[in-house]
């Protein structure tokens, strides 16, 4: 584990997996809730932890390189279900990549128990692991300009869901009717960095 | 319709609802948004005595006109721009009685780039996640202000300032941002650490309230290939491909791939919002304090 600074405020603790990271943003979760850390953001990501608005970064910074991450606690047992409709244009080339039909891709991805690593990108947009490696895909060769809401898209080892309609690179695999993002809602967020998530299949409307 | 309320007849550029943000969300992707000249907007809502986290209209680069259907206290700040009420010139930076239907005209700035306008009682558009801010990026918050829309304003609450006028510092005429390097200063080579700590950049045509971006020397990474995304703080300065520092402001993403390769201290990000393009921009190597 490094601790490196980030200005006078910050500090990115790097570490070398994304169960690491988990494990290391569910300790600092502990300690902020416990009361023995204050700090303004704890933003988890791939392989880090950022810590925005520390009034002593470098005391921080001694203190939690020298400290025991303990493992991350088990992942709770209840998942997000979000139903999909395995109908996305680049289903066909998501199945190739993987040497499968289109219908096992769709079986593969609905029976895998994903965790929301990370977000970013966009309000509400996690970044979702729990594909095995053989699963990785590139993003496309040339990004579309237009991704729809709902869709549901895969890169590298991750997957993830457009909570609003943006440009984007990711395969797109299918499309949901989930509300990832509701700023009206309480959680705004449908997914937030820990939450584990299913992909039910469901036919076309 | 409620008589408290302001109708944009100049929408200008560019006007943003602007308060202080909204910390705290970075971890589900939720920028921090807020008056990019943080002093700036406090100063103005303390001459119309509103609190300092009330919301006030940010300008950019050619000001704005609005017509308050009520009575109310107006205050001008930021970048100095001529103020006038129906036709009269008013004061800058000093709290101005607008009648009720009487047009307030904000100017273009005779130097700097943002404009603030605090009206007493704030700006009461409906917050969303605790802010009024409009968010550039991901387009929380309400729109950029448009030609003939009117905003809700809020009711008076504490009585108005005692000050009169209050001084402001004039935009630089060169922006020095004081820097820490890293977090992944280790990424580029010992020549474009060099090159960034002593070379003369300037603001690019391309900067807004996402990154001051600048024109320059580009900065060559020792380590290719793309860094996992990672955490992103306001002041980072991150180098994308074309290797032109852009310097994060209040509508940065929270995450990013592109490696940084130092951080502006929190206290000249101020400034920064305040430099036009074509601006001399230098980097130089601070202290955890901020000074050199």
């Amino acid at each position: 584990m490094r601790a490196l600074r980030v200005g006078a405020e910050a500090l990115l603790v790097e570490v070398a997996s994304g169960e690491q990271a988990r494990a290391l943003h569910a300790e600092l979760l502990r300690r902020r809730a416990a009361g023995s850390l204050t700090v303004g953001e704890i933003v988890p990501a791939a392989r880090t932890v950022l810590l925005d608005g520390l009034r002593d970064p470098a005391r921080l910074a001694a203190e939690l390189t020298a400290a025991e991450v303990p493992p991350a606690p088990p992942p709770p047992d209840a998942a997000v279900e979000i139903p999909v409709r395995y109908d996305g244009p680049d289903l066909a080339d998501v199945a190739a990549l993987w040497g499968v039909t289109e219908r096992e891709a769709a079986r593969v991805h609905a029976g895998t128990v994903f965790t929301v690593a990370f977000c970013g990108f966009a309000p509400g947009f996690g970044y979702l692991t729990g594909l095995p490696e053989r699963y990785e895909v590139p993003r496309r060769a040339t990004p579309r300009t237009a991704v729809p809401a709902g869709s549901v898209a895969l890169a590298g080892p991750y997957t993830g869901v457009y909570p609003t309609a943006s440009p984007g690179g990711w395969q797109v695999i299918g499309h949901t009717d989930a509300v990832l993002w509701d700023p009206a809602r309480v959680p705004a967020a449908l997914l937030s960095p820990g939450t584990r998530v299913r992909f039910v299949a469901v036919g076309a409307s | 319709m409620t008589d408290r309320a302001l109708v944009v007849v100049r929408a200008g550029a560019l006007t943003t609802v602007q308060d202080r943000g909204r910390p705290g969300h970075a971890h589900l992707g939720v920028p921090r948004s807020g008056a990019l000249d943080g002093p700036a907007a406090a100063l103005v809502n303390r001459l119309v005595g509103n609190p300092p986290g009330a919301a006030v209209l940010e300008t950019t680069l050619d000001g704005c006109a609005l017509r308050p259907r009520t009575a109310v206290t107006v205050a001008v700040g930021g970048a100095p721009c001529p103020v006038a009420v129906d036709g009269g010139p008013a004061a800058w930076a000093a709290p101005v009685r607008v009648p009720a239907g009487a047009l307030l005209e904000v100017g273009a700035p005779t130097s700097g780039v943002r404009s603030y306008v605090a009206v007493s009682g704030g700006i009461a558009v409906a917050p969303v996640l605790g802010s009024r801010s409009t968010d550039l990026l991901s387009g929380l918050g309400p729109p950029p202000l448009a030609n003939g829309a009117a905003l809700p304003l809020g009711r008076p609450g504490a009585p108005h300032a005692r000050v009169d006028v209050a001084p402001q510092p004039a935009p630089p005429a060169e922006l020095v941002l004081r820097f820490l390097p890293g977090p992944r200063d280790d990424w580029f080579t010992p020549e474009a650490l060099r090159t960034f700590g002593t070379r003369a950049y300037t603001v690019s045509p391309a900067a807004n309230r996402i990154g001051l971006r600048t024109l320059g020397p580009a900065l060559e990474r020792a380590v290719g290939g793309e860094l996992p995304s990672e955490g992103m703080v306001s002041g980072a300065v991150q180098v994308p491909p074309d290797g032109r520092p852009v310097v994060f402001l209040a509508d940065h993403p929270t995450t990013g791939g592109y490696p940084v390769i130092a951080v502006v201290h929190p206290a000249d990000l101020p400034a920064a919002a305040q430099a036009p393009p074509g601006t001399p921009v230098r980097f130089v190597r601070g202290t955890e304090r901020g000074g050199r």
